[in-house]
Formats: C-alpha cells, structure tokens, sequence
C-alpha cells in the first residue's frame, strides 16, 4: 500500500509544473469519492453559512435586551413569544429565544475555534520549522518543552492557563493557542528533518537564497500537508475544549455567550424538566464538532495516505 | 541500567521544579485575590491587616522563597478561603477522586477490549464498523455533553440513577469508599461511564489494531493448526500479547483521568479534588490551585517514570536507543 502512495506524496512540490491533472485536482477528486466526508463539509459549510447570516436569519437578537421578555422565560419548543413570533426552540431561563442564542453562540464559538487553530497553526508551524532547520541546542530545547507540553492533558493546561489568564475572548483564544502549539512544533518538525535532506533544499541553498527564503518558501510548503489535517481537527478540538471551559464556567463571560455558554446556563433548570434549554445549543455543538472531524478523517487519508487509519 | 534509571529521575525532578516555578508565578501575575476574601465593610487598614496575614505584601520572588520554603517541609500554604492547609484539602477530597478515575479504568476496559476484540478478528461484519463508528463519536464528543445527557436519560427521564453526588462511603484501612453499597454503586454508575467513555474509545481501537496484527501471526495460525478451540486461541493467544501495549497506555491514561475528572466531577457534583480545582480558580484561592497542580504534576510524573522504568527493564532496546541519541 505504501508503494502506490509515496509518489503521491512526493509530486507535490509547490513549483510542479502544470500537467493534465494538478494535485489539487486529484486531492478533490479523491476526498469527494468518501460520502460521508462530502456530507460533513456540506454540514459545516451550512453551520458556517447560519452562523455568518445569524443577524440576518435569527427572529431575535438576542443581545437586544429590549427585545427580550421576562415572560417568555423557560417556554417549551414552538411556543409563541410575546411579540408574536414562534420559538421553535423554546426559550431560556431569562426569556430569550434559543434558536436566535444558537446562531449567535455559533459565531463566538466558530470564531473562537477557528481564530485559535489559525494563530496556533502559524506559531507552531513556525517554531517547529526553527527547530528542525536550525537543530543542535534550540531544538533540544524546544522538543523538550513541546515534550513536556504534551504529556499533560489539554483539560489541565488550558485550565490552569484560564486561571491565571482570567475570563474573556482574547484570553481564551490565549490559552487554545498555548493548548495548541505544540502538536503543530512537533509534526512540521517532523516532516521538516526529513525535507531538510532532500536535493531541493540543498539546491536551494546551494543558489544563495537566505535561510528565511529557503526555510519559509521552499521547506515550509513541503510540510503542510499534515498541517492542514492537524487545523480541521485541532480547531474542532479547541471548540470542544472552549465549549468545556465555558461550561464550567470559567471560559466565556455571559456577555459572550458561545454555545457552552448557554449549555451552561441550561444546566440548573435540566433536573426540573426544561431540557432543551441545554439540549439544543448542545446538539448545535455536536454538530460542528462532528462534522469538521468527519472532514478531518478524510484529509487524512488523502492527504497522508501512509498513515493507516 | 542504574545511568539510564538516574537520568530518568533527574528529568522528572526537573519537569516537577519548572511546573513548581511556572504555576507559582502564572496563578500570581493575575487578580488579586485580597478582594475576594475582604467584606465591603473593611476599611484599607484592615484590608492592609488582611493582607499582611496572608502574606500578599511582599514582593512576589520574596513569597516564592517562603512557599519553597514551606513546600520544602510538605506545606504548600493555606486555602484563603477554607482557612486549611491546602495540601490536606486535596488529600481529603484524593479518595473520591481515585475511586472515580478507578471504576472509570475498570470500566474502560471491561466495555472497550471484547468490543475492540471483536471488531478487529470481523472487521468486515455491520457490527464492527457500528462498533468503530462509535468510537469515533466517542472521541469527538464534548464530555461534558455526554455527562448531560447521561443525567437526562437515566436520571431525568428514566430516573433509575442518582444523578448528583456520592453515595454513604465506609472507610477501609483509612480509605474512604463507597464501593461497598448498592447506593454506592448506583452514584458511581453514570460519572464513571461518563469519565470512561474517552478511554472505552481508546481501548477498542488499541484493541482492535491489536487484534488484526496478531491474527495474522504465525503462533496463531501454528495454534490453529494445532486443533486449539477458538475460545482458547483468543483468550489466551491473542489477548496475552495485545495486553501489553494496552495496559502500559491506560497506565499513562490514568493520570488524565484525574485530570479530566473535572469536568465529571463538576456535572455531577462528585466530591472530588476536580471540584475543588474549580472553585479555587473561580475564587482566586492560589493556594489551592498551586497545590492541586502540584499533587496531579507529581502523579502524573510518577506514574510516566515507572511506566519507563518497566518498560526499559523488559524492552532493552529503548534504554540503548535512549544512550546513543
């Protein structure tokens, strides 16, 4: 099996000449071969879509605290607000309609994923590249923080990173970042010491170009691949992981209610029979989560088709 | 042998100081927790009392010394709200901790190895790719998710289970359990799955890549040919050396059990050290929290140094791969 698929790999260079069918397009033509796969990215490009037009779609905002009514609080799915439109949903505890907080929740919880799979995939990509091309001490002292990173669960870190960061966005995305880096350091090092070796690379240098250009426009492009597959599933990761904290509370304040926001806000009234006040934006979650994860799974085998599932 | 167990012994020190050092300065550069703990009715010479009581006066390289002065004696200082040494919260609230992260191990791989088993010797049959469907639900849910609704089905709506706290517990040989009484069990039932259900999916998987590569061996195939019963093939055959690999990483795993009790611990209202952690971040009670880190650190680093030890013991290849690197 690993005959047939190494050269896959290989002719991926960024400078490949252009030939009947470009890698991209072969990359295309085998991810949507997987059904499942096109139904997750159809799921989530919708998730996406919902979450970007949630202004536009949503019958409340629910920010808007004069549209809000106390007496619509904790009514069941499909009942009628007092202003006249059904909530398919129900409503929560202070009276806001939760199809609109799913919306809404899905922007802060999707921006927050994806912002902090991004800013880690930069930093960590970059970090591990450093290490892998400049070797001898920086990079033992690297791996070994990346090694210690690793050993502890993320629940514990990110924990221990929101209590000493304090509540808010750019805290948590601080801490998802922190969670994150070191998966990427590890891999595009990994995928970088054996590029390094390569003929290119020795080319490379051998026409002068600078370290940054050669590390930067010529290694770096040879080690995405897995870099890609590690973003779809470290971002469903961090909205998991984001969901989480915010459930226990010490993630998102209620002025940004993401999606384990509003579980969170669920929880107390689920013992007495109001259950979809968690249940729903619960699903809404899992949905995400689900589908980027199922996309993920097929990147992987595309992408890396050595790595057996 | 003895070069090998040092050097490992060194690195665990180390990994222990630098977390000592990270966390100490982390939890402190935020918040001042003097204003969580004074009343509103305190002027500034009493909130100054207060904090000179507790030490938040000083410079903090100067409370850094007196806390590994302390720690050095076993003391990492005293809750700010409990008023206790926290060292000796954790440890209180330890036993329910284990016992949770214990059945949830158990758990693991009761449910996880015959479903992992099965799965890889059919791995064509409907049932084992539902099996690995599963699985893969399993790693991609929110545990906090699945805790809810384990509380809705089984608490709320069927209402067979307890769906908060711990059952009456008995203390054997100075350990809390509650193990011993239905009751017991019956609290224990839904947190224990809830914190097994990452490590049930890790099991099948090491299960059944286990099962598939051995399979195909020639001892297996030598012990058909020899008449031997399927029952005897698998069960002796097969689990004896898919075993290893899976003990040694659920020995690994267990300290993120205790990790991720946390969040189980806080779903379900589970009197543990998981809790604890919680309520010391929410209110700033530094102590706490660097001593929760410590205690888990020291675990986690423990439990990584013996499962090194014995692994270099029976596999002397990784201590030479280890010497020449």
């Amino acid at each position: 099996m690993s005959d047939t698929a190494l050269p896959a790999a290989a002719t991926t260079p960024p400078a490949a000449p252009a030939k009947e069918e470009t890698p991209f397009r072969r990359f295309v033509r085998s991810f949507v071969e997987d059904r499942l796969a096109l139904f997750g990215l159809a799921l989530f490009l919708l998730i996406v879509l919902l979450a970007i037009a949630a202004p536009l779609i949503a019958p409340q905002n629910p920010y808007d605290l004069a549209s809000v009514d106390v007496m619509d609080s904790r009514q069941p799915p499909g009942a009628v607000s007092g202003e006249g439109f059904t909530m398919w949903l129900g409503s929560d505890g202070v009276g806001r309609d939760l199809l609109s907080g799913i919306l809404y929740g899905l922007r802060i919880s999707l921006m927050v994923g994806a912002f902090s799979g991004i800013l880690a995939a930069t930093i960590g990509a970059a970090i591990g590249l450093i290490a892998a091309y400049n070797g001898g001490r920086t990079e033992t002292i690297i791996m070994r923080l990346v090694d210690l990173q690793l050993s502890l669960p993320s629940v514990l870190v990110a924990l221990i990173l929101v209590a000493a960061l304090g509540k808010g966005v750019d805290k948590i995305i601080i801490a998802l970042v922190m969670v994150q880096w070191a998966y990427y350091a590890r891999t595009v090092r990994g995928s970088a010491l054996v590029e390094r070796r390569k003929e290119y690379v020795e080319a490379a240098q051998s026409l002068g170009l600078s370290h940054a250009r050669t590390v930067f426009r010529h290694i770096l492009p040879n080690c995405l691949a897995p870099v890609i597959v590690i973003v779809t599933v470290q971002t469903a990761h961090a909205i998991s992981l984001e969901a989480t904290l915010s459930f226990l509370g010490v993630g998102l304040p209620q002025t940004e209610p993401s999606l384990g926001v509003l579980i969170a806000n669920g929880f107390q009234y689920m013992l007495s029979g109001s259950y979809w006040i968690s249940v729903f934006p619960g699903f809404a979650l899992l949905m995400t989560i689900v589908s980027i994860n199922l996309v993920g799974d097929r990147l992987r085998d595309v992408l890396n088709p050595r790595l057996e599932k | 042998m003895l070069a090998f167990v040092l050097r490992r012994l060194a690195q665990a020190l180390f990994v222990i100081a630098a977390m000592l050092v990270i966390v100490f300065f982390g939890v402190n550069v935020v918040g001042d927790p003097i204003y969580m703990l004074i009343s509103p009715e305190m002027d500034q010479q009493q909130i100054a009392e207060t904090a000179r009581a507790l030490g938040l006066d000083r410079p903090i390289w100067e409370q850094f010394l007196v806390f590994l002065k302390n720690a050095a004696q076993g003391d990492l200082g005293r809750s700010f709200v409990h008023g206790e040494s926290a060292i000796k919260l954790i440890l209180h609230r330890m036993p329910a901790t284990l016992e949770l992260a214990f059945v949830a191990l158990v758990l693991a791989i009761v449910i996880g190895l015959p479903l992992g088993l099965y799965a890889g010797l059919k791995p064509e049959s409907r049932l084992s790719r539902f099996i690995m469907a599963v699985s893969i639900l399993g790693f991609s849910l929110p545990t906090f998710w699945v805790g809810l609704m384990l509380i809705l089905t089984f608490a709320v709506s069927l209402g067979w289970l307890p769906a908060t706290g711990r059952g009456p517990t008995v203390s054997i040989l100075g350990f809390e359990t509650s193990l011993l009484s239905l009751q017991g069990w019956k609290h224990v039932a839904l947190p224990a799955f809830n914190l097994a259900l990452l490590k049930i999916s890790l099991v099948i998987r090491l299960a059944r890549a286990g099962a598939r590569e051995a399979a195909l061996m020639d001892y297996v195939k030598f012990a058909r040919a020899k008449g031997l019963s399927q029952s005897r093939i698998i069960g002796v055959h097969i689990l004896k050396n898919i075993m290893i690999p899976i003990v040694t990483v659920l020995g690994l795993e267990f300290g993120s059990l205790v990790a991720f009790s946390v969040v189980t611990e806080t779903i379900f209202a589970w009197p543990g050290i998981g809790r604890l952690l919680l309520e010391a971040i929410t209110r700033l009670d530094r102590p706490v929290i660097v001593a929760y880190v410590m205690v888990v650190v020291v675990l986690f680093v423990t439990i990584n140094l013996l499962v090194d030890l014995v692994y270099s013991a029976l596999d002397p290849r990784v201590r030479l791969t280890e010497a020449t690197s």
